[in-house]
């Protein structure tokens, strides 16, 4: 999932204080898995938000909405019949919602409730981590299941470096080397003749290093 | 402010707090009316958003009353909405909202004394914290619904 955190109070509050109403607007996907932006944090926020304009002596009408998807055209849509009654939305999507909003409504200004992180997993109830970085050419296959890209500090692809140790990386304690575990992994699979064959450079042009990626896909247009 | 009488929510666990509070009904024991208890099936129900629209809504102070440690019906509900607590506290914080509104306690169904001096003694401390500022807006707003207050009328703008 694409994880994200709620911005702290008061700077949402600089972001919206010049509007007396606000169009709050959740999503149902990713945030709402990883408890930043779902129905639920809507109106958290949306109640935090109303007793912080209260105690400074002002009236903030909030209107809460929570959208299958922010990322997908026909869901934004929804927004319409809404739109004109406030003066500026507040999401608490992803990036790609938030600029889907800003994309369908130019007039009308949005503001990001949330950072967007990183696209990962949940490890427990209450934690979330990095997993994948989006490359474009996928190198699961060979490393055992385990990311180098995200998940080495480095993004080594010949690993580990110097800096392993007791199965820690470098930067600090609690993180786990990729690398370490990518050999673990292949030693419990029995393919550490893997781990032998060194991986040739890599083509970031297939990641960002490329520019802005689009996926075009004419049987489904 | 003399006369001020805080509204006070109080979210009892079915199993303890809300049997204590019967228990100390039993007893005949006196606490402030100004308790309104919501009971329900487990202290773990309760939200950080039920205990913010509580403050919202305009309750002065607002308490969880859960089991005992280690002894919740229903395994660790009672630590569970000890953390919610813990970050509703922080919320309020960042919105300058003092976070002493909102408070764990924890009790066993036989502390029917423990229930009322609870009572008691969480009243008396939001008595002397004074009203909840939203409560006084809303106030405000009730009288005048296009309520800005005229100190902050430039800011409201657009
Ligand atoms: S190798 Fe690339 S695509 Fe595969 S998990 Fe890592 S970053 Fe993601
Ligand atoms: S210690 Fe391991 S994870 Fe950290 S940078 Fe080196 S190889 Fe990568």
């Amino acid at each position: 999932m694409i994880t994200a955190e709620r911005k702290p109070i008061q700077e949402i509050m600089n972001l919206v204080s010049p509007y007396k109403n606000l169009l709050l607007v959740g999503c149902n996907e990713c945030v709402t898995v990883c408890s930043a932006g779902g129905r639920k944090e809507v109106a958290l926020l949306s109640s935090a938000l109303q007793v912080a304009f209260m105690k400074s002596g002002r009236i903030v009408h909030i209107q809460e909405m929570t959208l299958e998807r922010q990322c997908d055209p026909e869901y934004i849509e929804q927004l319409v019949p809404h739109i004109d009654s406030v003066d500026a939305v507040l999401s608490l999507a992803c990036g790609c919602g938030v600029q889907e909003i800003a994309r369908r409504f130019k007039e009308k200004m949005v503001f990001p409730g949330v950072n967007t992180k990183f696209m990962g997993a949940s490890e427990r109830p209450g934690v979330w981590a990095e997993r994948c970085q989006g490359c474009g050419d996928c190198l699961l296959g060979v490393t055992g299941g385990i990311c180098p890209i995200a998940r080495c500090s480095k993004r080594l692809q010949n690993g580990p470096c110097g800096g392993s140790s007791k199965g820690k990386c470098e930067i600090g304690p609690d993180v786990d080397c990729a690398w370490q575990l990518i050999w673990d992994r292949l030693k419990a699979l029995g393919l550490q003749e893997r781990y032998e064959t060194l991986l040739p450079a890599k083509n970031w042009r297939n990641g960002r290093g490329g520019g802005p990626r689009k996926i075009v896909r004419e049987d489904l247009m | 402010m003399e006369d001020f009488e805080p509204v006070i929510v109080a979210f009892c666990c079915h199993y303890c707090a809300y049997t204590a509070a019967d228990m100390a009904g039993s007893l005949r024991l006196c606490y402030p009316p100004n308790v309104k208890i919501i009971r329900v099936p487990c202290s773990g129900k309760v939200d950080t958003i039920h205990l913010m629209q509580a403050i919202k809504g305009g309750a002065d102070g607002v308490y969880v009353a859960g089991c005992l440690e280690g002894d919740c019906h229903f395994k660790s509900g009672n630590a569970k909405a000890a953390r919610r607590v813990v970050y509703a506290k922080r919320l309020l914080n960042d919105v300058g909202i003092e976070p002493e509104r909102i408070e764990m306690i924890m009790m066993s169904a036989g502390m029917g004394e423990r229930f009322a001096a609870t009572a008691e003694e969480f009243t008396a401390k939001i008595r002397g914290m004074g009203p909840n500022p939203v409560k006084l807006m809303r106030a405000t707003a009730i009288r005048d619904p296009h309520n800005v207050s005229p100190a902050h009328k430039e800011s409201a703008a657009v």
